[in-house]
């Protein structure tokens, strides 16, 4: 297990590229992307000529202060909203001039999505919440309720499948939007401070599953202004009025490494 | 898919149960307006004999007053409606048309020969028997009179199924004597109730029953039965008796004929116009020859039985349906808008935007449909509150099958119409824009 873990932290970094070597293979790569809302009278960039790379099995904490441009790359990275110029390559794939029917298919079947605020389906219980994605992708009845069902069981809510949202702990409804994410099998999750809305035993919680998930291969990249979260991924890349303005290989918590020498 | 997002639809509804509510009613109240004045005007202008109403035709002779005609109106002129007696018994010996009868509305008091029936008055038609054939009259026993009875006026007659229950428990009452206004006739026939709505072969009363009884034109005329019709007259002339109103200028009589071919239809026109001109050389027709032979359609075109308020009602109801759909369309924008983070977060988890217009089609469709049947509710007292303003309305106020389809389909369509811009405004929105991230 622990070899599992580790595999991530040594991947090296490209000091050019900021991203990794060319051997590894590349589940996202942003090249020069930069994100302009105009107005008639203003020009914003949010994103400007942004250099990004994640690896297959990373665990990337993007981290900065609010404005700074985290959630719009979040939102372009996943697809949610276009760019004004660069180049995406998503799972090897050009996604800059993808139809808005690709976009969807590709959100769906590749990617997952963890918010802040959990963005659960109020109406629909917690096995419903966690269908939705499923149901995009014309899945046989059954096929949809065994990975519904194997995915509340790794976040350890097997028990709560016909509670509604609001019948659910903070943390609780985070773990569901964790199930929801997982359920598609992607093979990159976008969180978008996570545990944001938790308070330390909750947020302590979810980031353990994230970090379950991880070792199991699962591609993620976090956005947070947490620098104690950040610590967790393998990588912290900053951000800064747009444009990325720090990048920091993993160093591996030395009470963890203590506590996995420990246990092996 | 369909039933998912019938689901998401419910889901959809009862979160937002007035907003649903107000759409429901005003679709609702919008076809349930539609539905009653297309209701009268459907059963006002359809065809009351399809199957041969193009054969069927109204024969017009102009016998009227030389100095005026007897139709002068927004249709240009025509000769008179109904015809004298003398040109219907005249007419009648023609043997062009396939089948043709004179006619004339009467009414016989009914004597029954079980004492706990009591007398009754009711209504009757004098005929020949080409009237059963023409109008496929279809019997439940016997059969119609034989020629010889229309020749000698014989005391026969046909009754319809509603009367022979009433006064023969259903049972085969051919060859059963039935006293009518004294006189004891024979029951040669009991044909099943034909009620064409409109009643176009005698638009007095468009819209009542067909007679229970069917007698003889010459049987009718030799008792000097009542005339429950029109009757219009020209000629001053001393009218002293029936014999001297027989012979009058007076119009009165209705007549019908089958022409079955175009060959048929331009022989028998020769026939009436032939007929006309020698009516001339006797000192009649003194106007210039202006027969007609009009078919069921345009006969009843011609009489407007279908009025152009009715016309008018049906317009301005479905500008009524049109108003209701602008404030559906303005409640739906509401309701969608409103949930828009909802599909934001759909589009997030992969949803495309065909995916969701279908989704809330099939939500504008249930509420739709929930209008639909609102409607025909209303609809139902709309045209109860008619049948109770006017007695004779009574058989154009029914909703059949196929006007509750066409509601129901009406009410479909005009909810997806107005459902489409809403449902492509909140499928045009960027997935991001709602998801609450930060």
């Amino acid at each position: 297990m622990s070899f599992v873990l580790l595999k991530p932290f040594v991947l090296p970094i490209d000091p050019v590229r900021i991203g990794i070597t060319k051997e590894e293979y590349t589940m996202l790569q942003m090249e020069h992307v930069s994100k302009v809302y105009r107005t008639d009278l203003v020009e914003t960039h949010a994103l400007r000529d942004f250099n990004f790379n994640v690896a297959e099995g990373e665990f990337v904490a993007v981290t900065g202060p609010s404005g700074s441009g985290k959630t719009t790359f979040l939102n372009i990275a996943g697809l949610l909203e276009t760019f004004s110029s660069g180049t995406y390559l998503l799972d090897g794939e050009d996604v800059s001039q993808l139809s808005d029917d690709a976009r969807s298919r590709i959100r769906n079947q590749k990617i997952g999505f963890i918010f802040q605020s959990f963005n659960l389906i109020p109406d629909l219980d917690v096995f419903d919440n966690v269908d939705v994605p499923l149901r995009y992708r014309k899945m046989s009845g059954d096929e949809r309720k065994r990975r519904i069902n194997r995915a509340l069981e790794m976040v350890g809510l097997g028990a709560r499948r016909k509670h509604l949202p609001s019948q659910l702990s903070g943390g609780q409804q985070q773990r569901v939007a964790i199930a929801r994410a997982l359920a598609g099998e992607p093979r990159l999750i976008f969180a978008d401070e996570p545990t944001g809305n938790l308070d330390s035993l909750m947020a302590r919680q979810v980031l353990d599953i994230l970090e379950g998930i991880n070792e199991k291969g699962t591609t993620i990249v976090m956005v947070t202004h947490d620098p104690e979260l950040a610590r967790r991924a393998h990588r912290n890349v900053h951000v800064l009025d747009g444009a990325i303005t720090d990048f920091k290989p993993y160093e591996p918590d030395p009470e963890r490494v203590d506590a996995l020498a420990a246990s092996a | 898919m369909f039933t998912y997002y019938l689901r998401l639809a419910w889901l959809s509804i009862r979160r937002n149960p007035i907003l649903t509510a107000l759409m429901v009613a005003a679709i609702g109240v919008g076809i349930g307006a539609c539905t009653t004045t297309l209701t009268v005007y459907y059963l006002m202008a359809r065809d009351p004999i399809p199957e041969k109403s193009d054969v069927l035709y109204r024969v017009l002779v102009d016998s009227w007053d030389p100095a005026e005609a007897y139709y002068d109106g927004d249709q240009g002129t025509a000769p008179p409606f109904m015809m004298t007696h003398q040109d219907a018994v005249a007419l009648m010996r023609s043997d062009i048309p396939t089948h043709q009868s004179a006619m004339y509305r009467s009414a016989f008091v009914v004597e029954s020969d079980n004492p706990e029936i009591a007398p009754d008055t009711y209504s009757a038609r004098a005929a020949y028997r080409g009237f059963f054939d023409m109008f496929d009259m279809e019997f439940v026993f016997g059969g119609s009179w034989d020629a010889a009875a229309d020749e000698n006026g014989e005391l026969v007659v046909v009754i319809n199924r509603a009367l022979n229950e009433d006064l023969f428990d259903g049972k085969d009452s051919v060859g059963r004597e039935l006293k009518l206004s004294g006189t004891v006739f024979r029951v040669a026939g009991v044909v099943e109730n034909w009620n064409p709505i409109p009643r176009f072969y005698d638009l007095n009363g468009k819209f009542r029953d067909s007679a229970s009884l069917i007698v003889p034109f010459r049987t009718a005329v030799n008792l000097e039965s009542d005339i429950n019709g029109s009757v219009s007259c020209w000629k001053p002339e001393d009218i002293n008796s029936f014999a001297d109103f027989l012979n009058s200028e007076c119009v009165w009589i209705k007549f019908w004929a089958q022409l079955d071919s175009p060959e048929q239809h331009a022989a028998y026109m020769d026939f009436l116009n032939g007929y006309s001109q020698e009516q001339k050389s006797l000192g009649r027709f003194a106007r210039p020859i202006d027969n007609r032979l009009i078919d069921v359609m345009d006969w009843l075109k011609f009489r407007k039985v279908v009025s152009e308020d009715n016309v008018v009602l049906v317009g301005l109801s479905f500008l009524f349906l049109v108003v209701c759909l602008l404030n559906t369309v303005g409640l739906l924008l509401a309701k969608f808008i409103g949930g828009a983070s909802l599909a934001g977060i759909r589009r997030a988890l992969g949803a495309s935007r065909a995916a969701l217009f279908k989704q809330h089609l099939v939500e504008v469709g249930v509420i739709g449909l929930s209008g639909g049947l609102l409607g025909l509710v209303l609809a139902a007292l709309g045209l109860k509150a008619v049948r109770g303003w006017f007695e004779d309305f009574e058989k154009i106020t029914q909703l059949d099958w196929s006007m509750i389809g066409l509601a129901l389909g009406l009410s479909l369509l005009a909810s997806v119409a107005a459902g489409l811009y809403p449902t492509w405004r909140v499928c045009r929105i960027a997935p991001a824009r709602y998801l609450k991230t930060q």
